[in-house]
């Protein structure tokens, strides 16, 4: 109701404020400041209490003292475990929004050009999969990918293979089961955005003796340029600190940050450096997260406006 | 694209290659779940035997009563908190602070749960450390913990409908004399009711879903249902987890394709509607 600035005031004092306040508060509590939280106890040290770490800030002599202890990131950087967990995660999440980009797209570009009758039922097979547990998807593979699964009983009995091969727990596995699992993803923001194309700017460059795919390079694809963004976003920042896909497909020489995250504050029940590991993982997705943020703002803003 | 039906041959085997990747892994859990053997992939014959097994599994049972009590409560909130939000998105003018709101309601659909996990529970162990307040985890900090996460996606499914509303049955209302309450809960909250419920079902499955954010909330008597799925499924595979599946994916495909058409034959009727009363 921006176009009666002030209405809100007048009619309702306070309305507007209850109203922006509530969800605000919420996320501020439970979002914001739980991250500031972290922070803190990334700079504290594991002790065995309960919570298990130390104070980072104590009282002397009625004089509050905070004491920062750097340790758990000198340890990060010293020991090439994280440093390589980082840089795998940050590999394997690129590699595999690729593969979702590549599979994804021409998924959403025949969708987009569909009667629309045919292309509802089409978007819904597409969203339908990601309503189902996400866990049990994964789960699936497990099924199709081990030793005596699917694929090798397959290859088995064609007698194409006399052994098994070594499907499960592999990179490759790793792979399939991110693009499996986040490619909705990918093509629901590039299926919104190629569905508004005006058809007739391919025609004019028709017209103006341009080949099919050299429309395509120059039109359609600058002009989805937004979908990719945002749906290289939705799957490529979510990857990063993924937990469940490599620890059911992955070997153990299949590195991810969320997994050693995880083991760092379930298994060695050290939780400062947990904190660090996510602290670092946070400075590094910050600047994608505020890319995908700015995307969605345009967009709405495209939207109201 | 405003050429319909122009599907090449090529983008046809595309999409049917796509849709084979999507569909056949759940097709193949259907499949083996009603398998006699207890080597899942090696079929031995029919039985029904599993789904018997997993109803006599009390843990898993249970788990999926906590499972459900806990996505209806964050559906029911996420709604709530959802609306609100996108609200104060798509029709406040600017105030101080808006920058940090749409970021904080926007980051949640990307940020890694390993991150909010673990930043939320030392978040309530700082506070009982504080407070000396008993901030126990159990089935509220679960709760919690998928509200926050599911209130973004509700947000972004309800401003969208709510950018695409018609400002001017709004204003109208205005104009003849209703205060904001009365617009929003006789003109606007009955125009939405769709994206609501579809908003709904989405924070329901999302937190019927969700291990990792469960896993660093939970106490000793919250194990959720995708918790035990986990542990069980670390051991190998598990034909109860296929007998399991089965019925999840059976359950969640019928409500959403029947939701779905639902909504999508209210939308077809307010469409029609609407041209209607522009022609009049």
């Amino acid at each position: 109701m921006s176009s009666k600035p002030g209405a809100w005031r007048r009619l309702l004092p306070g309305a507007r404020w209850g109203l922006i306040s509530v969800p605000y508060f919420w996320l501020l509590l439970f979002f914001a400041i739980p991250f500031l939280i972290a922070l803190k106890i990334s700079f504290a040290k594991a002790a065995i209490a309960m919570p298990p770490f130390t104070d980072v800030l104590y009282w002397v002599d009625g004089f509050p003292v905070v004491k920062l202890r750097g340790e758990n990131y000198l340890y990060l950087l010293g020991d090439s475990l994280y440093i390589n967990a980082y840089l795998s995660s940050l590999k394997i999440a690129a590699i595999s929004t690729a593969l979702c980009l590549a599979i994804g797209y021409p998924m959403a570009y025949a969708i987009a050009r569909m009667v629309p009758a045919t292309r509802n039922i089409a978007l819904l097979l597409v969203i339908l999969p990601s309503w189902t547990s996400f866990l049990i998807r994964i789960y699936a593979w497990v099924g199709i990918l081990k030793p005596n699964g699917l694929i090798n009983n397959y290859l088995m009995s064609v007698g194409l293979i006399d052994a098994p091969l070594k499907l499960l727990h592999t990179p490759i596995a790793v792979y399939i089961g991110i693009v499996y699992a986040y490619l909705p993803f990918m093509v629901l923001p590039l299926y919104t955005n190629l569905v508004k194309h005006d058809h007739r700017l391919l025609e004019a460059a028709a017209d103006l003796g341009a080949k099919p795919w050299q429309a395509f390079l120059k039109v359609t694809l600058p002009l989805s340029k937004a979908g990719i963004i945002a749906g290289c976003m939705l799957v490529g920042i979510p990857v990063v600190g993924e937990f469940v896909i490599p620890e059911m497909l992955g070997g153990p020489e299949t590195l991810m940050i969320g997994r050693v995250l995880w083991q760092e504050f379930f298994n060695n029940r050290d939780w400062p450096v947990a904190a660090a590991v996510a602290m670092v993982m946070l400075a590094l997705l910050i600047i994608p997260i505020m890319i995908f943020h700015r995307s969605r703002a345009k967009e709405m803003e495209g939207r109201l406006s | 694209m405003n050429a319909p039906g122009r599907v090449s041959k090529w983008s046809w085997l595309f999409l049917g290659f796509g849709f084979f990747f999507l569909y056949a892994p759940m097709l193949s859990l259907i499949v083996y779940s009603f398998n006699e053997s207890r080597l899942v992939t090696v079929w031995s014959g029919f039985s029904t035997k599993w789904y018997g097994a997993l109803m006599e599994d009390e843990q898993m049972l249970g788990a999926a009563w906590i499972s459900l009590q806990i996505a209806f409560y964050t559906a029911c909130a996420s709604v709530v908190l959802g609306t609100m939000a996108a609200m104060v998105t798509t029709r406040m003018r600017a105030f101080r602070g808006k920058t940090l709101f749409s970021g904080m309601i926007t980051a949640p659909l990307v940020m890694p749960e390993v991150i909010t996990g673990l930043s939320l529970l030392l978040l309530f162990v700082s506070l009982s450390n504080w407070t000396g307040l008993d901030f126990a985890r159990g089935m509220t900090t679960i709760w919690i913990a998928h509200v926050t996460l599911c209130m973004a996606f509700v947000t972004v499914v309800i401003s969208s409908r709510l950018a695409e509303l018609d400002r001017s049955l709004e204003e109208a209302a205005m104009d003849l004399g209703a205060n904001r309450f009365k617009v929003f809960f006789l003109i606007t909250l009955p125009i939405i009711t769709p994206a609501l419920m579809s908003g709904w079902l989405l924070a329901f499955t999302l937190s019927l879903d969700d291990l990792v954010l469960s896993s660093f909330l939970s106490g000793p008597s919250s194990t959720t249902l995708p918790m035990q799925v986990f542990s069980s499924a670390r051991m190998g595979v598990s034909p109860k987890i296929n007998a399991l599946a089965t019925i999840l994916i059976v359950s969640v495909s019928t409500i959403g394709v029947i939701g779905w058409y639902f909504l999508e034959r209210a939308e077809r009727r307010r469409q029609a509607e609407m041209q209607l009363a522009t022609k009049q």
